[in-house]
């Protein structure tokens, strides 16, 4: 056991744990965080995805203490209040069946769009692909990621766009 | 609200609006007391927030909501809103927001101001929960009468209150006015809210419930047919949503499995050494062939299942064959059951006269349901009580396997159940309650279980493997007139749902049911007049038929996919033989016998045929497609099914790469007609991720096995369908009814499981087209694939 510091959604936390502990389990059990959720361990389904350094992670597999920066999980995306444009496009498109994976496909997606603000569909297609779904709603979630996108590109400053172009 | 108080919050929120009157109403009435809140925290009774979470539970005995009395049904607010309560769960179809629009139009409020709760034992009337699409063909019409007699109830105490007779009045959300006299008016909340209904309904059963008043005519329905939005989504995506996964309770513990390694294993020993000293460490409990380590912490509980030593000996003949010798297995099977045949007409001398003879046999694996979330419950003892928090899908079946399996009174066991991962039938669910409601019970304190990946997959249940032989007789003139069907299916020991004897804690505890389920094979479900037809079903058993990780289960739409797999080819393979276009050789089987009662369902078939082409824009020729160069060569293929009372008929049209064997499924249209449609947009989403499961099934899946163990155990060893996969277009067209514009609308009708079963054939159907090879062993794996291209030189 050793004290762990962990920045989460702009809150810091510090927690006496084993520092092998996957990071996805203090996320849900010490934080109550319900966002990223348990669906193989692996690393293989995506279902415990947070965004570390930009980067979409795998948190059951990633042990606490090797995480030094701050994470993002589905609970922290939205800012003051309103949704993230690729919240609000996965209702505008209704995508979820029971949804349980959904919060590894958003976050993925996040994390795809902040590198890649214009996918074209085989990177979408490509960049989800480790992301599973056991109730098939890929085709929705890749509507929903190409309206997200075109959301996030519409609310941007005119000059940025430019800039973008 | 009791932080430890992990339930949705559209429950939390429609509690809250939950008034006195009800609450003394269900407490003197001696129906219910309802506790919602894991530690005793009663948010219905005054000060109950003022409680900490020290105070024990103090709910209990929980008799079922009587369905007779509207009270249990719907709650009418002071602010005119107003909270359904359903005895159905959703498993991810949105059937919630569909009872809301029913049940709204039927009580004249709009639909925002409804809230829907469901499926949870000791508030909700027991409809079972779900199970077969029976949602909106079966469910929802005791909800729609219930509402109806509401409003009827309603407007009698406006007529009184109002002093004028109630074929004066009119009512609009919640507002009764007298017609002509718009400034006379009074509303629902003035009138009762904050009151109980105190009107009993009648009915043999909770299926037939009904008041005095009638349904309204569809024609008068206002947010039925309309798409609202589902209210589940936006907690589903913002991470506020309290899953059954969530669940936290004080002094709660976490436990998991260690699963037998071979089939069939008897434990000789368990070493509790090897894990004492762990961090957390709490208790093994084992009963005979179960075993699970509890802990602390979650993690800590997995480490320690991980590394408990334990001796197991392996039985003496071995469980089932490996997976590559199943079908020879099938097919030399002694069959434990076999059904009287379904005979039209003479197949014999119509097989005898026929110019043209087609054989085929189909192969369809033990495929699972592999849940995106292995099995999970949450079980809380407290005061001699049990309180299981789960997803399963029949939350009542659930608290009924429960009392039993732990000798309990039902009074004394409460499911409450909450969102969880895809419930296509008999999962897994099922298993996690039982365990935690045992480990619960054993260790006095809440025990949160879940299986990991590879438990999941190797144990959950599994839709039977299915070995089908058909054989077809065509005429001179193409015209088929012998038919022939005959399917095994690998289903003896089915275990149905929640049983006290067939969940899998208690097989592994030697508790078994004394005669097990024969199991069924299914026959084709098309409305085909074929002159001569028999169709027959055997079911055979594997070796080992208890604590076997290959043990059968509904898996939507049980055997559909399977029967329909073998016939919906079959189809195609004789309308090839016949030199016909597929499309038309089955609108022929269609058009040719007028006669029977079966005509309606023809014409009904027709349509929903008719639309399919019409929108995937077929043009009519013979499969195969003559054989284009380059490496991918594409096709497409038609299958229809009729389940119930509803039709769906497929196109789905591939690309086949003749270097790898890999098919993409391109394109997919499906025709769909279950008759009235409440929400076209949940029905569109349903059928699009039905056909897409099917996709996954027809290209991926199958659980692979040696002779001691199954091997598939996680996404690598079992694929699924992925982003890579998905369909570049699908588009649903809502036939939505009855093709004779003189005949009355018809009803709702079953729309899911449909859609999942012409799938399979149809992209067996569109790679032949593609290539002129027929494939009849699922999955169509690559490698699968690529073999049979190669053998036949494609």
């Amino acid at each position: 056991m050793s004290n762990t510091t962990l920045k989460v959604n702009g809150s810091t936390h510090t927690l006496e744990v084993d520092p092998s502990t996957p990071l996805l389990y203090i996320l849900r059990n010490d934080l109550g965080l319900q966002g990223p959720r348990f669906g193989c361990g692996l690393g293989q389904c995506g279902a415990c995805t947070v965004i570390v350094n930009g980067q979409a992670i795998r948190s059951c597999i990633t042990p606490v203490a090797s995480v030094k920066s701050e994470i993002t999980t589905l609970e922290g995306i939205a800012t003051q209040g309103k949704l993230h444009p690729l919240q609000q496009a996965w209702i505008d498109e209704q995508v979820p069946q029971c949804g349980f994976c959904q919060n590894g496909q958003i976050m993925t997606a996040k994390a795809l769009l902040d590198k890649n603000p214009n996918p074209t569909d085989a990177q979408i297609r490509e960049g989800m692909n480790k992301t599973l779904c056991r109730c098939m709603t890929y085709y929705r979630i890749q509507a929903a990621i190409k309206r997200g996108a075109k959301a996030i590109a519409d609310a941007r400053p005119a000059t940025e766009k430019e800039v973008v172009a | 609200m009791n932080p430890y108080t992990k339930i949705p919050e559209h429950v939390e929120e429609a509690l809250g609006k939950w008034n006195t009157p009800r609450r003394s109403f269900l407490k003197s009435a001696g129906l219910f007391v309802v506790t919602f809140g894991a530690v005793g925290i009663d948010p219905l009774i005054e000060g109950a927030e003022a409680q900490t979470s020290a105070t024990p539970q103090a709910a209990g005995p929980y008799p079922d909501p009587d369905f007779r009395q509207l009270d249990s049904w719907i709650v009418v607010h002071q602010d005119n809103t107003a909270t359904f309560y359903v005895g159905k769960t959703d498993c991810g179809q949105g059937t919630g927001t569909s009872f809301r629009q029913l049940m709204a139009d039927e009580m004249d409020i709009a639909f925002e101001k409804t809230t829907c709760i469901m499926g949870s034992t000791d508030i909700t009337v027991d409809q079972g929960g779900s199970g077969g699409s029976t949602a909106m063909e079966r469910d929802a019409w005791p909800m729609r009468r219930a509402a109806a007699e509401a409003r009827r109830v309603l407007v009698e105490m406006g007529s009184a209150q109002l002093g004028v007779p109630a074929d004066q009045l009119t009512v609009s959300d919640c507002v009764i006015t007298v017609k002509g006299d718009p400034l006379k008016r009074v509303t629902y909340g003035q009138l009762i809210g904050g009151k109980r209904f105190n009107v009993t309904l009648t009915g043999a059963n909770v299926n037939v419930t009904t008041g005095i008043a009638k349904v309204k005519p569809v024609q008068e329905l206002k947010f039925t047919g309309q798409s609202p939005q589902r209210y589940d989504i936006p907690a589903k995506v913002d991470g506020s949503l309290k899953w059954a996964v969530d669940v936290r309770l004080p002094g709660m513990v976490h436990a998991r499995n260690v699963k037998p390694p071979f089939a069939g294993a008897k434990l000789i020993g368990i070493d509790e050494s090897s894990v004492r000293g762990m961090p957390g460490f709490i208790k093994v409990l084992s009963k005979g062939n179960y075993v699970a380590v509890v802990c602390e912490r979650e993690e800590q509980a997995i480490n320690a299942s991980r590394r408990l030593k334990t001796n197991w000996e392996k039985p003496a003949k071995a469980p089932f064959p490996a997976s590559e010798d199943l079908f020879t297995y099938i097919r030399n099977a002694e069959p434990t059951s076999t059904t009287t045949p379904i005979v039209v007409g003479n197949p014999d001398t119509a097989f005898a006269g026929a110019l043209k003879l087609i054989e085929a046999a189909y192969e369809i694996p033990f495929q699972g349901h592999t849940a995106i979330s292995p099995a999970h419950a949450t079980a809380d003892p407290s005061n001699g009580l049990m309180t299981v928090y789960s997803n399963d899908m029949k939350s009542y079946g659930m608290r009924r396997g429960v009392a039993t399996f732990l000798g309990m009174p039902k009074e004394k066991v409460r499911v409450v159940w909450m969102e969880g991962p895809q419930g296509f039938g008999r999962t897994a669910a099922d298993d996690a309650g039982c365990e935690a409601a045992w480990l619960a019970k054993e260790i006095g304190r809440p025990v949160r279980v879940q299986w990991m990946r590879h438990e999941e997959t190797a144990w959950d249940t599994k839709a039977p493997a299915f070995a089908v032989n058909m054989r077809g007789g065509l005429d001179s003139a193409g015209k088929l007139v012998a038919y022939d069907f005959n399917a095994r299916a690998v289903d003896y020991n089915h275990v149905g749902y929640n049983e006290p004897d067939t969940v899998l804690i208690a097989q592994l505890m030697g508790v078994r049911k004394a005669n097990p389920d024969k199991g069924s094979a299914s026959t084709p479900s098309d409305m085909y007049a074929i002159p001569n037809r028999r169709m027959a079903t055997e079911v055979v058993s594997l070796p080992l038929i208890w604590e076997t990780p290959l043990r059968t289960g509904n898996l939507r739409d049980p055997n559909g996919p399977q029967s329909t797999f073998a016939s919906e080819s079959f189809i195609d393979e004789l309308a090839a033989a016949a030199k016909a276009d597929p499309y038309e050789f089955r609108l022929n089987l269609l058009t040719s016998d007028n006669s029977d009662d079966a005509a309606f369902r023809r014409a009904r078939s027709i349509a929903v045929l008719k639309a399919v082409v019409k929108a995937y824009g077929w043009d009519s020729r013979p499969s195969p497609k003559p054989r284009a160069g380059g490496n991918i060569l594409s096709g497409r293929g038609i299958a229809y099914a009729f389940r119930g009372s509803t039709i769906a008929a497929e196109v789905a049209e591939v690309e086949v790469n003749r270097q790898t064997g890999h098919v993409w499924v391109k394109r997919l249209v499906c025709a769909h007609d279950c008759g009235l449609v409440v929400n076209p947009q949940s029905l569109r989403h349903t059928v699009e991720c039905a056909m897409l499961h099917s996709v996954s099934r027809a290209i991926h899946e199958e659980v692979q096995f040696d002779t001691e163990k199954v091997t598939s155990v996680d996404w690598n060893s079992h694929p699924t369908l992925t982003h890579a996969d998905t369909p570049e277009s699908i588009e649903v067209v809502i036939v939505n009814g009855d093709p004779n514009p003189n005949r009355p609308d018809l009803p709702p009708y079953g729309a899911g499981e449909t859609a999942c079963k012409p799938m399979l054939a149809a992209i067996a159907n569109a790679i032949y087209d593609a290539t002129g090879v027929r494939l009849r062993r699922l999955p169509f794996r690559d490698a699968r694939v690529l073999a049979a291209l190669r053998a036949s030189r494609v």
